[in-house]
């Protein structure tokens, strides 16, 4: 799907570019959204670097594995194929607050350490599990108390009451959240009754890394 | 409620900085050879997460300077239009999902034009803070782990952005309407 949609945005450009007569703007705008990828990737470093590094800490501390225990529970309705204990459920934990807290650049590298550490679960390593599809549910509807940006530009253009959408935004996003909960679900039966799951296993240079074997129970699936 | 969550909001980056590594200390972690050790890793992922996003952008890029966003965003606009819904906020429902920077944009141009009050500004605020950008979220975590197929995410990420657009007009069209 997502070769499609890629494949149709080129397409249908050229096509509107050459009706339109813009295809100088066209060649401008391949340079420019290049551009704009290493810019975006460039500004990713800083915060990926730095919190890679106090996760890091946590880690080793034994931090992400007591609040993974702790709040496991919740964490195991969403994702039942992820070993209890594991670090991913302490990276994905911390990519949910933060996110509910609004902390953009937080949330992205922990997202995005989540992401490794399943990825480290997976037997198959160019294709999602599906609880990489559910984290990335969640991050696509990312769950807000606070939309910050939102106050702030509202403050800007003299608001009366800029806060006055955190309400509307927190039930929209709630909503967003729990479609997004259920089509995962939906689709991770769907997919279970078109092709049966194949058995986990965890690449020997993949756990290599983890002090203290971590024990892999049978997926439920 | 208000006042107690950005609170929390701006203490917890600080907290965690300071909390963390204090408990690693007591549990005789070596602090500052295993921040350094984690960190190595976030230059790699960001350089490889290079590749999916300057795909990505260019593509939106091109499916924007070419004025097909625009013809598509004019397309939709009249569809919902008979329930009472603004025309102007109709377009961010394609390109929120698209692009983050792109929706804000026009977002902040609704707010500039029709005021932050006004009906348009709220409905056009809620989405924008609603949901994230599926595309950019897609890209960047599938990319930063080597995932080339992400079998149905795409699909959820989608539908529940169609969710979030309708609940925000809904809900918005209730509340201030």
């Amino acid at each position: 799907m997502i070769n499609l949609i890629w494949l149709a945005m080129i397409v249908i450009g050229f096509l509107f570019a050459a009706v339109n007569g813009r295809m100088d703007e066209l060649t401008a705008a391949v340079f420019d959204g290049a551009k704009n990828g290493v810019t975006v990737s460039f500004g990713l470093i800083s915060v990926l670097v730095f919190w890679l590094g106090i996760m890091r800490i946590a880690e080793d501390a034994g931090l992400l594995q007591k609040i993974a225990k702790l709040l496991g529970p919740v964490v195991a309705f969403l994702f039942p194929d992820v070993p209890r204990g594991h670090p991913a459920i302490g990276y994905i934990l911390s990519n949910m607050s933060a996110n509910l807290l609004g902390l953009g650049n937080a949330a992205t590298p922990m997202g995005i350490k989540a992401m490794q550490e399943l990825q480290t679960l997976n037997p198959n390593k160019d294709t999602a599990t599906p609880a990489m599809c559910t984290l990335l549910a969640l991050n696509t509807a990312s769950i807000t108390l606070i939309p910050a940006t939102l106050i702030a530009i509202r403050l800007t253009y003299g608001s009366t009451d800029p806060a006055g959408i955190v309400g509307t935004t927190l039930a929209a996003t709630a909503v967003a959240t729990l479609a997004a909960i259920a089509a995962d679900r939906l689709s991770r039966r769907l997919a279970l009754l078109r092709r049966p799951p194949e058995p986990p296993t965890a690449g020997p240079e993949d756990s290599a890394r983890r002090t203290g074997p971590f024990s892999y129970p049978s997926a439920k699936g | 409620m208000l006042q107690l969550i950005s609170l929390i909001s701006s203490w917890a980056i600080p907290v965690m900085i300071t909390f963390i590594p204090l408990y690693a200390y007591t549990r005789k972690v070596p602090v500052y050879e295993s921040f350094v050790e984690g960190a190595k890793d976030g230059f790699s992922t960001a350089i490889a997460i290079i590749p999916h996003l300057v795909g990505m952008m260019v593509a939106i890029s091109v499916f924007r300077a070419s004025g097909a966003l625009d013809y598509f965003m004019g397309f939709i606009a009249p569809l919902l239009q008979g329930f009472g819904v603004p025309a102007e906020v109709l377009p961010l429902g394609l390109l929120r999902p698209l692009t983050g920077t792109g929706s804000l944009a026009y977002t902040t141009e609704l707010i500039r034009t029709h005021g932050p009050d006004s009906l348009i500004g709220l409905i056009a605020s809620t989405i924008q803070g609603s949901t994230d950008t599926t595309l950019y979220v897609l890209t960047v975590y599938f990319g930063a782990v080597g995932i080339r197929n992400g079998r149905y995410a795409l699909k959820v990420g989608l539908f529940s952005d169609i969710v979030g657009f309708i609940a925000a007009i809904v809900i918005c069209m209730i509340a201030f309407g």
